[in-house]
């Protein structure tokens, strides 16, 4: 049966044709429906972990006992994930084994533009690169018949463009997967020096072999067409050259690594003039210059995506002109009507705190008006931060705070607490518990009461485990982040105070809990005094009517969370009735 | 055969459900189809925007500039911001819901329904529909989008039966005869 399904269901649909048992996994942008589609499977164990190492620690453990296993993330996920993957290389696997890494060029919504390739090489493991969805799923279904022959992970690199685009699949059925028992072997699974010394010359033996099997027929093809110009290119880059130059000769690698050179240099001598064309890195073309085989020069950019449009443009094809217009009001991403960030945000931008943030949807706390964020770098960031913040500038911990979500903090927050406690710092963190991961499209976590699935699971307990850690009981405080003068008041006392503090906001997410969602509100013309502190709030709902000067609620956006009647001095703001 | 369609909007309008449809009616007439979207932090009321392309055989998944047959723009004023592909025949479906981007919500800039009015002169087929008003009138907001597909329908060369089909395997089943009523509603615009 055919069906049009996203490169992410097709990976969820070969793990599921493969007969994977187990996938763990942390949502990560563009890579996060791969587990949500593989939970609506039963016959595999799907799990949110808590962050990717966890994640692909998990399917260790599930090779190893048997079954074959996935974990899925985003690029920097796998940074989280890189300290067992390259071990990983060294034992080899049991059961299958892939790691699906999606990378986002042009950072649709990412901290950074890094290319994941390179983790291939660098963990000497073989990494596949599908075109299309179809691809996907029937690279994938061969990844775990690879890890297995070969005993490698394989790395499976999907990107935006890749993941979020749907193409036509064919489906087929679940095959049964060979019967690996749990495998007890210390020289292989024991990796101290003596045995991993061992293991190394197996990993590299590996690679040639690997090699042998990409410069064969079944994988990395070449399709001759016009002689003057070969490219050479790879997964979604192929579907732009192919549309761009459609007349050129292609080899279109299937493995991001190894790289068949053999081949490589067959084809250039085939062809007049021999291109690389690849987004991100100039992955390919160091290493197919540094064979010793010619390649032409590009003007290409490796900052961003590539399109047909911009291919054509690289070969000298007269580039399309067209106009945009750069002067439109500009719509960034923002946080949305209801959401439980705004208050405390609102809040800190009143105190003028110097903010550490962290990633989720509450970076979007950068945005004007409110403009309540002054640093992100990575999930877990904010507190470590903070910390050296402290230590480094006197007086600093009074004037900042750290902030994180739940899901990040669970991430890797904690273990930088842990710190701040033990080394005696006197950060404050905000802990913006909305018991839900929001940024990635509201998947569950640790602290949410629920599994990946909805149903029950236990409960992380904030506040105790904050408690266990070390922070003063006096120093932990929950509040309501609708509250202003609340939050203004518990941030002043917090962060005054020579000590770790945290402070906890505790709604949630108007996506994990629809029933938080009230009747709108709307504004009396005639009360309101035009004072736009309500359009300070950066609520979208909010809409400020500049010919008579008074703000208005677009009630078919409003959710009823009442924030803006905190900040309304005149009473001009009411509730609809039922 | 080739068909661009360029749907834009505003994160959240919930523009998933009626792009997820026209790939299936595709898909069931034979053709070949890609349908490119971004997710993730671009969802938060930001501008968003979705490349669907059927054809023999489709390649790339986004759409090359100036090739977008028809542009579905959910929101009054979004399709200005995607000019780069407009094709010279296009057809400009406009759904005439306005949300206020952040800096014309504060008050420092102008909705720019000037530029509106200018660049739907400039194109060659404009059908403005209030949606959301439509599906007011059919009982539930929820359903604007089927509004604008029934409109999308009309202007594409698919059997309509295919269409309701579509709708039928994709809609909660409780919710088919009001998607329906709300499709029919945007065909006969």
């Amino acid at each position: 049966m055919k069906k049009v399904l996203s490169g992410n269901e097709a990976f969820a649909r070969a793990a599921y044709e493969a007969g994977v048992g187990v996938v763990s996994s942390y949502p990560g942008t563009p890579s996060t429906e791969i587990t949500e589609h593989v939970a609506h499977y039963k016959e595999i164990y799907t799990e949110w972990a808590t962050n990717e190492k966890v994640g692909l620690e998990v399917a260790i453990g599930a090779s190893l006992g048997g079954k074959r296993a996935m974990s899925c993330m985003k690029h920097v996920g796998l940074n989280v994930a890189a300290d067992p993957l390259m071990t990983l290389s060294y034992t080899g696997v049991n059961a299958g084994l892939v790691v699906v890494v999606a990378d986002d060029p042009n950072m649709y919504s990412s901290q950074n533009e890094q290319d994941s390739r390179h983790y291939a090489r660098f963990g000497k493991v073989p990494m596949m690169e599908p075109a299309d969805s179809a691809e996907v799923k029937e690279f994938t279904k061969q990844a775990f018949e690879l890890s297995e022959e070969y005993c490698t992970p394989v790395l499976l690199r999907s990107c935006t463009r890749i993941s979020h685009t749907q193409t036509v699949v064919d489906l087929n059925d679940r095959v049964e997967a060979p019967d690996f028992a749990p495998e007890n072997n210390i020289p292989k699974w024991v990796m101290i020096p003596a045995n991993a010394r061992k293991r190394h010359k197996v990993v590299e033996n590996r690679l040639e072999m690997l090699t042998e099997l990409c410069e064969g027929d079944k994988y990395n093809k070449i399709e001759m067409n016009d002689k003057n110009i070969g490219i050479v290119c790879a997964g979604v880059t192929y579907n732009y050259v192919k549309e761009a130059m459609p007349e050129a000769s292609v080899l279109k690698l299937d493995f991001a690594w190894p790289l068949p050179m053999k081949k490589i240099a067959s084809f250039a001598a085939q062809v007049e003039k021999l291109y690389v064309v690849e987004e991100l890195d100039k992955f390919f073309e160091t290493e197919i210059k540094a064979a010793g085989i010619k390649v032409e020069e590009l003007d290409r950019d490796v900052c961003g995506e590539l399109s047909v449009d911009a291919v054509r443009e690289l070969f000298g094809l007269e580039p399309v002109q067209a106009d945009v217009d750069t002067t439109l009001p500009f719509r960034p991403p923002n946080m949305c009507p209801g959401c439980s960030h705004r208050g405390i945000f609102y809040a800190i931008n009143r105190l003028k705190l110097f903010v550490t943030g962290d990633i989720g949807c509450y970076t979007l706390g950068l945005l004007p008006p409110l403009k309540a964020i002054n640093s992100t770098v990575c999930m877990g960031a904010s507190i470590g931060m903070a910390h050296g913040l402290d230590k480094a500038a006197e007086g600093m911990s009074q004037k900042s705070v750290a902030v994180i979500g739940d899901s990040t903090f669970l991430h890797t927050g904690i273990n930088s607490l842990v710190n701040t406690v033990y080394n005696q710092g006197n950060s404050t963190v905000v802990i913006l518990d909305n018991t839900i991961t929001g940024m990635t499209g509201h998947q569950q976590n640790a602290a949410s009461g629920k599994d990946l699935h909805g149903n029950p699971a236990p409960k992380l307990d904030l506040v105790m485990l904050c408690k266990a850690i070390g922070v003063k009981e006096s120093n932990i405080r929950v509040i309501d982040p609708f509250d202003v003068a609340n939050a203004m008041e518990v941030l002043k006392e917090e962060t005054s105070k020579p000590e770790p503090s945290v402070i906890i906001t505790n709604k949630p997410c108007i996506f994990a809990d629809r029933s938080v969602i009230q009747e709108p509100y709307f504004i009396h013309e005639d009360k309101c005094s035009g004072c736009r502190v309500c359009t300070k709030l950066g609520c979208p709902a909010i809409i400020w009517d500049a010919q008579k000067r008074v703000a208005l609620i677009d009630e078919n956006l409003c959710t009823g969370c009442h924030l803006c009647i905190k900040v309304c001095k005149f009473g001009a703001i009411e509730q609809r009735s039922k | 055969m080739k068909l661009d369609i360029l749907m834009v909007g505003v994160g959240g309008q919930g523009t998933v459900l009626s792009s997820n449809i026209v790939c299936d009616v595709a898909l069931a007439a034979g053709y070949d189809v890609k349908k490119s979207e971004i997710h993730g932090m671009a969802q938060r009321g930001g501008s968003v925007v979705t490349h669907i392309r059927i054809g023999e055989k489709v390649f790339a998944p986004t759409i090359p500039l100036k090739s977008a047959d028809i542009l579905v723009s959910f929101e009054r004023m979004e399709f200005l911001r995607y000019s780069e592909y407009y094709s010279d025949n296009m057809t400009l479906i406009q759904n005439t819901q306005i949300i206020s981007p952040p800096s014309v919500a504060d008050g420092e800039a102008q909705y720019p329904q000037d530029k509106i009015d200018a660049v739907q002169k400039s194109l060659k087929k404009v059908i403005e529909v209030d949606a959301i008003g439509k599906a007011i009138e059919l009982g539930n907001q929820k359903i604007a989008g089927m509004v604008v597909l029934g409109i999308l329908a009309k202007n594409v060369p698919f059997e309509k039966s295919a269409w309701e089909q579509a709708i039928r395997d994709r809609v909660p089943p409780k919710t088919i005869d009001l998607n329906l009523k709300a499709f029919e509603t945007g065909y006969n615009i």
